[in-house]
């Protein structure tokens, strides 16, 4: 008999190799997670810059991109965000094939609730510049809610009844170390090098300009460096006397036994802080509200995970009985207004990318896309301008969570 | 869930405090003399280590009082905790 | 034959009480005491279900929370999803299934109750083994409060499978001590699964779960344990593990110790005749309790060549290995590495011990390679914690007894408590141990050896990864999914490093091992969520007349906590004709509304008035005695934050009112402020939402009800004028009562003591009558502002407006050198032209209602997107004075656009609509002073 899961593609035979870092590159990319990898991989693919290094102090791909909850999604308020996460989406929808890896993405739809008649308001005006940039999607009232994922409680009888929530049908989720690795495998073939456990440990410059960087392995030159460091991103920057405008949070969440369909679809819902799929073997992933505090540990505190599980079972009556399997934290990179900095420092040739968050994973290809050009070309692809770090001395803004913030 | 130590009512869990992020972060004396650039920095640059933070907590559900705690950020552990408006200690 | 290997006595199961349950579709007997797995061996079943992925049988393979195999669902009394049989208490009317894959949600709602509870104590001990009795036996001897909490239905730990009656009886009075100190909790069937920061560990007590359906509903099922100790010690014990060899996943295949408890504690023998392999001492205290149990030792294999060739009788087969198990769906001979071949159908396995180090770990605690143990074990930690006994990696009994009184005496110690006298610790003939090999796995056909049996992970399948380029354990996990599933690795963790190590010839220790997580072992959702659901999920904020709106029909809105009336609809209204009367009889006539939920702030001192300039946009303290003042509140920013009235009662006191869904920020905003910018002001500031209730008296007639209720005060425009307040009786109760408006009609706030609220609100309705009073709701007072073009902070604002964007200049104030918020207008982003502004819109067909979230665009017909935007609708209705929907909206540039056309896309349809001014209702205000 087979099981769940054994209809699940395995991993290829061979993924990359694990060469010793060179005395100088091209580029060196400071982080080998998911937005690392795939910076490198649109640099050699997109523009033909192969000698690359992507460096990282611990397992490729083990920091968020090992720890979120896989959700992608393009539904964000504001036409700068919509830009760059569709244009995420729309690579998502093409790089199964692009990387030649089984990255199971599933547009299994995504529908974030709204709680109170302020939420409705919110969602109803998201859908609306949703739909005007381009970017599917709907309004539900709670029966169709409850058609899209038919265990909600949508019963007027709960603490904060859903009033109904917005649906995106090609949002979905994606399995995340097969993205991590399907970059990394495709990146390593093009001649990028990655090199774990290589903590980056200075960085040098010269004349005000970027010139290589201090590693556990010794000093590795570089062309241009770039960081994608996510919730390390500060430690990184202040390297170079950068400081950024984010604050390093844990982000918890856990993840069931695995058990049979009964959530076909993705639910969020911010008011009451829970979001919820069943991954493709059958255990439910949810995830958590961010602890308050600033925090490196990977761990949060358990009262955040408890409240959670409370939240769960308003909206999900039926996972009473399901079981807490494991839990886990990450660190998110958090900015005051909510969104992303991807571009140029004060330094040159030294790029930033960092506060996406809780939103990072379902940047990847975009922001990998958009990265890379703008480290080949020396300046902003125009899908990541908006996102610059003068924008908080300008007072230009994307301020996702003043806007009906949907953050994950 | 950490057991904070609050000056005034002793130590008392997580649950019970706010946050406030970076201490030692002043309401300029004169916005208007401040460049836009200095401006920004006041409203959204703060610190952000791996390793002692001096920060700011609220006894919100208590005596609703601020006191500032070092913390280090990776491990958890509270180094010092004084009043607010005091200065912020040497760790050794 | 029922039970047919069952032994004839012994166990610590009851003989005299059957228990009837059915698994996997038949009928079975076992005992009180029994768990399901040991009722299914006594039976003679030991295949419990087949693997996820492979479909190969698997059986019952340990006796405790890290069995990998048994995974079952309950479908009765109430469905459960996956259980490991080896933790399943049984009970009367036990219906379950082995699993092979996905556990099964009921359908209907859980009827359990769940809760939660807080302990705090000197000592916590976390395991009720000989290690942590001993450690609980001496912390409380001193007097130290103390906490034990243990897994099982009885304390004993490991020692429960063994026959050491002497450390039995110890064990049993230790507990009864323990049970009759006031100052110990000793918590049995429960679970502490997470270590968090400061000493905090959460346990799980399954406190009716094992009486099935005679379960009393009024007792939670189960209950979380919140505990807080000063010293924690971990009394964990270890996890026999196996090692890889061929067909080491077959059911009869079972760890050693396990087989122990099997014969030991529930009297069953999980088989006829068994081989014995083993790398350590260990596996022989299992083989001579199996012995005198009448289960047949063929043989005992162990890698030691030193090992004595003869044991009771068995020959001993030193320095050797198994080549593998053999047999279909049930071991029938084991092949060893020389070729030779024994019957049996058990296969007894101990590679040796892991130490119980996931709490440990999971609280920060370093874990270190013991290459004498072969092992991971504690190795320092930041917490106030000592580990003992075979959770630190020494396993005699004797030695565990040792550490645990060490660990006890230390705890107390630490926590300001002597030790007092303690039982004699019991006298155990235990061998002197001689050392162990460390085998990960035997050479075979790789494919058939596992590694991971839950998720069928094989050193095949280790080697391809490996091969494919992964060189960390994490990576492994990740490829193979080894380690992932229910037991989360217990029993296949420390194999999978020895494993990966192995074949990449490096150091287990370099290597290291996964991370643990909590929680140690499942804990059910319903269990997390306690009692918070429902109700008790969010506080349910309601005002004193909150009875009086639901015996008055009306519906509610939750604003934050706070349930406020909605609209109150007549029999066959809906919202909108509810509404559209309101609204009629509020502008024609009088209407009243509860507005009791508002933020109250009581600002008091010296400095009061120097406070609130500083946090206002617009100037306070000139503001006179006995009148009142609208401001507006910005974030540093820029942004408008909150707004409301500000009354001054004194030279040194303002009462102000906010927003009621920010009542409690604008307080800590004020708190924040004035404890750590500027303690120098002499101010303090009290809630007094909840002790003020406030009845809003609004139209025309208003005027004349007050007077009809406060005779004694004057109410025309002269003595009485808009934007001041009185402090009169009303209906004969003490009364504030303020002249504002948030309608534009001459209206009264009357604010009473929050007791005397239903007094005044009731005569208020009655002295009303004459005028055909009429009560409203928040959606009539939207309408009602929103003609009047007043913004509602969070609905017209959205965290990117400012109050220039609002229209209200007026508000900012020019003299002040400072206030909150004022230098941030100076950026280059607020004096860009087209930044949002609040407008009016109506449409051009008088009769569209424009979708609140609506967008508005420039042009005729849509291009392809993406679209440019100029804003959006913030707030839409009918309006029964204009006769016409209208809306308020936020449109760049919108000052400068006033009569221009724009559209709005509707569906398919782009509506027309003309931008106005957002005042649309008596722009003259003509009706304020009534």
């Amino acid at each position: 008999m087979a099981g769940p899961g054994s209809d699940l593609p395995d991993h290829p035979d061979w993924l990359w190799r694990n060469p010793e870092p060179k005395r100088s590159y091209d580029v060196i990319v400071i982080g080998a997670g998911g937005h690392g990898l795939a910076t490198a991989y649109y640099l050699a693919k997109n523009h033909g810059i192969t000698n690359v290094a992507v460096l990282e102090r611990g397992w490729l791909a083990g920091g968020n991109m090992a720890r979120n909850t896989t959700i992608i999604r393009s539904n964000y308020l504001w036409d700068e965000s919509a830009g760059i996460y569709e244009h995420a989406l729309k690579l998502w929808e093409g790089l199964e094939e692009d990387l030649d890896y089984p990255i199971l993405f599933s547009q299994r739809g995504v529908v974030n609730l709204a709680h109170s008649l302020q939420d409705v308001r919110d969602s109803v005006r998201r859908v609306e510049a949703n739909r005007l940039n381009g970017v599917d999607a709907e309004w539900l009232d709670p029966q169709q809610v409850k058609e899209v994922c038919p265990i909600v409680n949508v019963s007027p009888d709960v603490r904060y009844p859903v009033l109904g929530g917005t649906y995106q049908p090609r949002a979905g989720i994606a399995k995340h170390d097969y993205v991590a690795w399907g970059f990394a495998r495709a990146a390593d073939a093009l001649g990028v090098d990655l090199i774990q456990h290589c903590e980056v440990t200075g960085l040098d410059i010269a004349g005000g300009r970027i010139t290589g960087v201090q590693t556990t392995r010794g000093r590795i030159a570089a062309g241009k460096v770039a960081m994608a460091a996510a919730g390390h991103s500060s430690v990184v920057a202040r390297m170079a006397g950068i400081d950024l405008p984010v604050q390093s949070h844990p982000l918890q969440a856990l993840v069931s036994e695995l058990l049979e369909p009964v959530h076909p679809t993705v639910v969020m819902s911010n008011a009451v802080h829970v979001y919820v799929s069943q991954a493709h073997k059958g255990e439910l992933v949810m995830g958590a509200g961010i602890d308050s505090y600033n925090g490196y540990g990977q761990r949060g505190a358990f009262h955040i995970i408890e409240r959670q599980m409370s939240a769960a079972l308003e909206l999900f009556p039926a996972f009473a009985r399901a079981h807490v399997l494991r839990t886990w934290g990450g660190i998110v990179d958090v900015t005051p207004d909510a969104s992303p900095i991807v571009g140029l420092t004060p330094v040159d040739e030294l790029y930033v990318n960092c506060g996406w968050g809780t939103g990072g994973f379902k940047a990847t290809p975009g922001v990998g896309w958009c990265y890379a050009h703008t480290i080949a070309h020396g300046e902003p692809h125009p899908l990541n301008a908006p996102f610059s770090l003068d924008r908080f001395t300008t007072g230009a803004l994307v301020d996702e969570h003043g806007a009906a913030a949907v953050a994950h | 869930m950490m057991l904070i130590p609050c000056p005034w009512c002793g130590p008392r869990e997580e649950a019970e405090f706010h946050y406030g992020g970076q201490a030692h972060v002043s309401y300029p004396a004169d916005p208007a003399a401040l460049s836009d650039a200095d401006w920004a920095r006041y409203l959204f640059f703060r610190d952000n280590p791996k390793g002692p933070f001096a920060e700011r907590w609220n006894h919100s559900a208590s005596c609703r009082r601020w006191f500032n705690v070092i913390r280090d950020t990776v491990t958890n552990e509270i180094l010092a905790v004084y009043p607010a408006g005091q200065p912020k200690p040497v760790i050794a | 034959m029922s039970q047919e290997f069952r032994t004839t006595s012994g166990g610590r199961i009851d003989r005299d009480q059957a228990v009837r349950f059915r698994f996997g579709g038949r009928d079975y007997e076992g005992y009180a005491g029994d768990t399901l797995a040991s009722a299914l061996l006594a039976n003679g079943v030991i295949q419990t279900s087949t693997s996820i992925k492979l479909g190969r049988p698997r059986g019952i393979f340990a006796a405790g929370v890290e069995e990998p195999n048994a995974l079952v669902q309950v479908e009765e009394p109430f469905p459960e999803p996956m259980l490991t049989a080896t933790t399943v208490e049984l009970y009367d009317g036990l219906v379950a299934r082995g699993l092979p894959g996905q556990g099964r949600l009921a359908n209907e709602p859980d009827p359990a109750r769940y809760d939660a509870m807080h302990a705090h104590c000197d000592v916590l001990v976390v395991g009720a083994g000989p290690a942590g009795l001993a450690a609980a036996s001496v912390a409380a001897a001193s007097g130290a409060r103390v906490v034990l909490v243990d897994d099982q239905p009885e304390p004993g730990g490991s020692l429960l499978g063994t026959r050491e009656t002497g450390a039995l009886d110890w064990a049993a009075s230790v507990a009864a001590d323990l049970r009759a100190n006031p100052e110990v909790r000793l918590l049995t069937r429960t679970t502490a699964f997470g270590y968090y920061d400061d000493n905090y560990v959460i346990a799980v007590e399954r406190r009716t779960n094992h009486l099935g359906a005679a379960a009393p509903a009024h007792l939670s099922r189960e209950r979380i344990w919140r505990i807080r100790a000063r010293h924690v010690v971990l009394a964990t014990g270890a996890h026999e593990r196996s090692l890889a060899f061929d067909g080491n996943d077959l059911p009869g295949v079972m760890l050693a110790g396990a087989a122990r408890t099997y014969v030991n504690r529930y009297g069953v023998r999980p088989g006829r005749r068994a081989v014995v392999f083993t790398t350590n001492d260990s596996a022989y205290a299992a083989a001579a309790d199996l012995l005198d149990a009448g289960v047949e030792i063929a043989a005992i294999v162990d890698a030691r060549p030193d090992a004595n060739p003869q044991w009771r009788g068995v020959e001993v087969l030193a320095g050797h290995t198994i080549a593998r198990a053999r047999g279909e769906d049930r071991v029938a001979a084991v092949v060893l590495d020389d070729g030779r071949e024994f019957a049996a159908d058990l296969l007894l396995v101990s590679a040796g011990w892991n130490p119980a180090g996931a709490l440990y770990s999971q609280v920060g605690g370093r874990l270190r390679f013991d290459a004498d143990l072969g092992a991971f074990r504690p190795d320092g930690c930041r917490q106030a914690v000592e580990v003992a006994g075979a959770a630190n990696g020494t396993y005699p009994v004797v030695g565990c007894l040792a550490e645990g009184t060490a660990a006890g005496q230390k705890a107390a110690e630490a926590t300001g408590f002597t030790a007092g006298q303690v039982r004699p610790l019991p006298t155990i003939d235990e061998r002197p141990a001689t050392p162990p090999v460390h085998l990960w796995a035997l050479p075979g056909d790789e494919a058939t050896q596992f590694v991971d049996l839950q998720r069928d992970v094989t050193v095949a399948d280790i080697r391809r990864a490996t091969g494919a380029g992964m060189r960390s354990v994490e990576h492994v996990k990740r490829y193979t999914t080894a380690g992932t599933a229910h037991d989360q690795g217990k029993t296949s963790g420390t194999l999978t490093s020895g494993v990966v190590a192995h074949l990449l010839g490096v150091d287990v220790g370099d290597l290291g091992t996964t991370t643990f997580r909590p929680p140690y072992a499942p804990v059910s959702f319903a269990a997390l969520a306690g009692r918070d659901r429902g109700a008790l999920h969010d506080p349910v904020r309601v005002t004193a007349l909150h009875s009086w709106h639901e015996a008055h029909g009306a519906l509610f809105e939750n604003v934050g906590q706070w349930k406020r009336p909605w609209y109150y609809p007549q029999a066959g209204e809906d919202l909108h004709a509810a509404v559209r009367r309101e609204c009629r009889a509020v502008r024609e006539g009088v209407g009243m509304m509860d507005a009791s939920t508002l933020g109250k702030i009581d600002v008091q001192g010296p400095d009061a008035a120097v406070l609130l300039d500083r946090l206002y946009t617009n100037l306070i303290s000139t503001l006179k005695v006995g009148a009142i003042r609208y401001g507006v509140m910005c974030r540093a920013d820029g942004m408008v934050f909150d707004d409301g009235t500000v009354i001054r009662l004194a030279s040194d006191r303002f009462l102000v009112t906010t927003t009621t869904g920010n009542a409690a920020a604008v307080l800590d905003w004020m708190e924040d402020f004035l404890q750590t910018e500027w303690p120098d002001l002499r101010v303090r500031c009290t809630s007094v939402t909840e002790q003020w209730a406030t009845v809003a008296l609004v139209g025309p007639r208003s005027r004349e009800v007050l007077g009809a209720l406060a005779p004694h005060l004057p109410v025309d425009n002269a003595d009485f004028p808009f934007m001041t307040w009185r402090d009169t009786s009303v209906a004969g109760l003490p009364a504030r009562v303020c002249r504002i408006s948030f309608s534009g009609e001459l209206a009264y706030e009357l604010n009473v003591s929050w007791w005397d609220a239903l007094a005044l609100w009731e005569a208020v309705y009655a002295a009303g009558e004459p005028f055909g009073i009429t009560t409203y709701g928040t959606e009539t007072m939207h309408v009602l502002r929103a003609e009047k073009g007043y913004p509602i902070i969070g609905q017209d604002t959205d965290g990117t407006v400012t109050p220039q964007d609002l229209g209200m200049d007026w508000v900012v104030s020019k003299k002040k050198p400072d206030f909150v918020g004022k230098r941030s207008f100076a950026r280059a982003e607020n004096a860009r032209p087209d930044r949002k502004h609040l407008v009016g819109l109506l449409p051009d067909d008088g009769a569209t209602l424009l979708p609140e979230g609506a967008h508005l665009v420039e042009m005729e017909t849509l291009p392809e997107p993406p679209v440019p935007m100029l804003g959006h609708v913030t707030s839409s209705y009918h309006s029964a004075a204009l006769g016409r929907p209208f809306a308020l909206a936020l449109i760049r540039g919108g000052r400068d656009r006033m009569g221009e056309r724009v559209y709005a896309p509707l569906g398919e349809a782009l509506v027309p609509v003309t931008i106005t001014s957002p005042v649309l209702y008596d722009p003259e205000g003509t009706r304020r002073d009534g």
